[in-house]
């Protein structure tokens, strides 16, 4: 499980994450709320690890690991993934050469064997399969030339392959038409089980609709002011965070 | 275990950022006296036991070369050479024209072996001798002819390649056995007196190889010389000719690599190339010169000459090249595209990294109707590294119908290294096209993150994101010479992020 005790965190001496305190079993999906500028993506890339954003207090686990010391790619291995905002592009490095060195290197670091060539495009079909993509996706650059939607879609596929403990989705459904929607939701559904938890990151509720969330948190000002079920989404849809804040 | 796949691994063995092929081989050699005259260049002619014309063609080079001075235009810094403060001939003492391997010094055939590179002939059959070496079903072996120093110490599959009417020798060997053809093309493409260092290397060249294919034959494996500098105070001149007769194919393939030492050395090769009616020659080269250290201290200053003439009609000259090594490059493999729809490519990936500076590029000169070139030019920066990319498209008045398209990236690593475009284009035709496109990116920082939140670490990440910029290049090299090349890029920029 993640659990995050008191994090506070500032980027260029700007404290942005202001006492973040935030558990989520094993198992579930936790959807976290807010308006622009409360801190939801620097949440997500202080728990992954970018370079840029100080952490100044607190800590964060995820299964028992210090996840805070550790390098990126050490997070990575350990189980944790983050669905980009916006995903990067690499240009002339293969979808497939990507996703299957990724995919090595964290068995690597796991102690696991390695999958070849054949036995990695076997596991990236039936994935792609289950996802509605085509094959075709394997062969291009990574994101290069990708509509947003593909872009959403390849970082769920890449999330189907690395079997992550733990999935953050930064505004996964930013930019997405209601089949992309459904395609990404669909994804992280598929996903759910005993070993998988998300954290969902989102401004909006209609994601929640597809993907239904165990607990709502609501993030402003650099705090969690209100958890809540499923429910308290529909409600901050009907009123506004504004509402929220009022009375927090 | 075939021949690349060796190489490969003697790559991945690899431990530590650093040059993992600079060790030195004790072995006894043989030295003309240091320094550069006109006796120095009849003892080299001498010891090759040459015919009176090919000293009397070195002795012009020689004269030549003492009334030129040294290019000063590119974009190099070095201090200046003392070419008196140099040996120009040192061979390993053995039995002259080793028979078989079994009379090579077997200090050589362990310096070779530690390279990764095989000279023992992998046929099918012959797993005998401890080598253990049997190519994989299916996988085609590769001839090499070992240059060490300033000798030829091996050449494999002589016999089988001469059954197809293929010569592939040394250049002393071809001048002994085949002096009609050498005679007949040494210096038709690049004469003596073409410039500083290739009139220096006609004085002083000797070894290098010579490959003959005749009228219509398809050479049936690539064709490969390993060039090793070994001895201490050297340079290495070597110069290679190759000659595909009308409709013939060949791929050729070049290696280098050089001991660690703080003083610099040079290496000025010629190489020529001959295409006629309708022949391919694809050139091919992974260049690994010891770079210097980290401060720029020592390395290979590599001043070479290539140039290929595409004579005959729809012959075709291709060159690819990956530049990792060298503390200086200066080199632009060029074509001259006599033939009526002949073709040049010049495909190049140019690294430098610590102290490294690379001036290099290609020439296209346009002669022939409806000649076509494409120029794709990838340069990476590190460090303190200075890359710069020149290139000449010259189109005659005759050459209707030309075609030249030229692309030239450059990526910075880090904010303390240069990249530089110098793309001169002279075009005296109407009909002709010429395109010319130049892009300069970074190294991105979300990038990175990208690829490490993934799980590969950092310099996984640089590796991956390096031979993506570089795939239109890598492409073009023999497949299994293109992983090696990848990982050589790999580890030429260990250390070169964060």
């Amino acid at each position: 499980m993640l659990k995050i005790e008191g994090l506070t965190a500032e980027i260029d001496g700007k404290a942005i994450l202001k006492g973040i305190d935030l558990e989520v079993p094993k198992g579930e999906v936790h959807a976290i709320m807010g308006p622009n500028g409360s801190g939801k993506s620097t949440l997500s890339y202080v728990l992954s690890g970018r370079d840029g954003y100080e952490v100044t207090g607190g800590t964060a686990s995820f299964n028992g690991h210090d996840i805070l010391a550790m390098e990126p790619e050490e997070r990575a291995a350990a189980g944790l993934f983050l669905a980009f905002q916006y995903p990067v592009e690499l240009p002339g490095v293969g979808n497939a050469t990507f996703l299957r060195t990724a995919l090595n290197a964290q068995r690597k670091a796991r102690g696991e064997a390695e999958l070849d060539a054949m036995q990695f495009l076997k596991l990236a079909r039936e994935r792609m399969k289950a996802l509605s993509m085509s094959d075709e996706m394997l062969k291009r650059g990574v994101n290069v030339g990708f509509s947003g939607g593909e872009k959403k879609r390849n970082e769920i596929l890449q999330m189907a392959l690395l079997k992550p403990g733990l999935a953050i989705l930064d505004e996964t459904d930013s930019g997405l038409d209601i089949d992309a929607l459904k395609i990404v939701a669909d994804g992280v559904n598929a996903m759910r089980g005993p070993d998988f938890s998300a954290l969902v990151i989102t401004h909006y509720q209609r994601l929640l609709d597809y993907i239904v969330p165990d607990r709502v948190h609501v993030l402003m000002g650099g705090r969690i002011v209100k958890s809540g079920g499923p429910e308290l989404a529909k409600e901050l849809e009907a009123q506004g965070y504004g509402a929220v804040q009022a009375a927090a | 275990m075939p021949a690349v796949t060796e190489t490969i691994e003697t790559v991945q063995q690899a431990t530590e950022s650093g040059y993992k092929w600079g060790f030195e081989t004790d072995i006894e050699m043989e030295f003309a006296p240091k320094g550069l005259n006109e006796d120095i260049v009849r003892f080299i002619s001498a010891k090759k036991n040459e015919p009176e014309w090919l000293l009397e063609w070195r002795l012009r080079a020689f004269a030549a070369w003492k009334t030129m001075e040294e290019p000063r235009w590119a974009a190099v810094k070095y201090a200046p050479i003392d070419y008196q403060d140099s040996y120009y001939y040192a061979a390993p003492k053995q039995k002259v024209g080793p028979k078989s391997l079994d009379e090579v010094d077997p200090e050589l055939l362990k310096t070779y072996a530690k390279l990764g590179i095989p000279l023992r002939e992998q046929e099918i059959l012959a797993g005998v001798e401890g080598a253990g070496s049997v190519p994989a079903e299916g996988r085609m072996p590769i001839a090499v002819d070992a240059v060490f120093d300033s000798v030829s110490v091996a050449t494999s599959y002589k016999e089988r390649l001469g059954k197809e009417g293929i010569i592939f020798c040394s250049i002393s060997e071809a001048v002994q056995t085949h002096p009609e053809l050498v005679r007949k093309y040494l210096g038709t493409v690049v004469p003596q007196g073409d410039n500083f260092f290739a009139a220096l290397n006609s004085a002083v060249f000797t070894d290098g190889s010579f490959v003959y294919i005749p009228k219509g034959v398809r050479c049936p494996m690539e064709l490969s010389t390993y060039f090793r500098i070994n001895a201490k105070s050297t340079g290495q001149f070597e110069r290679t000719l190759i000659v595909a007769d009308e409709g013939s194919h060949v791929s050729y393939l070049e290696g280098c690599t050089a001991p660690m030492r703080d003083e610099n050395q040079l290496h000025a090769a010629v190489v020529e190339l001959v295409a006629l009616d309708d022949a391919t020659i694809k050139y091919s080269t992974v260049q690994n010169w010891y770079p210097g250290d980290a401060e720029g201290k020592g390395g290979i200053y590599n001043f070479v000459t290539k140039r290929g003439a595409c004579r005959g009609a729809r012959s075709k000259i291709s060159w690819t090249q990956v530049e990792t090594g060298s503390a200086i490059t200066w080199k632009y493999p060029s074509c001259i595209l006599q033939g009526e729809d002949s073709v040049g490519e010049f495909y190049s990936v140019a690294i430098t990294n610590n102290y490294q500076q690379a001036d290099t590029g290609t020439k296209m000169f346009h002669i022939g109707p409806r000649t076509r070139s494409t120029i794709v030019s990838k340069g990476i920066s590190a460090g303190h590294g200075q890359n710069t990319y020149r290139g000449l498209v010259r189109i005659g008045a005759k050459a209707h119908g030309a075609r030249n398209f030229t692309q030239c990236d450059s990526l910075l690593i880090g904010d303390l290294c240069g990249a530089h475009t110098v793309p001169y284009i002279e075009n005296r035709c109407v009909s002709a096209k010429v395109e010319h496109e130049a892009t300069t990116s970074r190294i991105a920082e979300d990038q990175l993150f990208y690829c490490r939140q993934r799980g590969l670490t950092q310099e996984e990440a640089v590796g991956l994101i390096v031979n993506g910029f570089c795939r239109e290049v890598l492409k073009e090299l023999p497949m299994e010479f293109a992983v090696e090349a990848q990982k050589l890029l790999q580890i030429s920029l260990e250390g070169s992020v964060g």
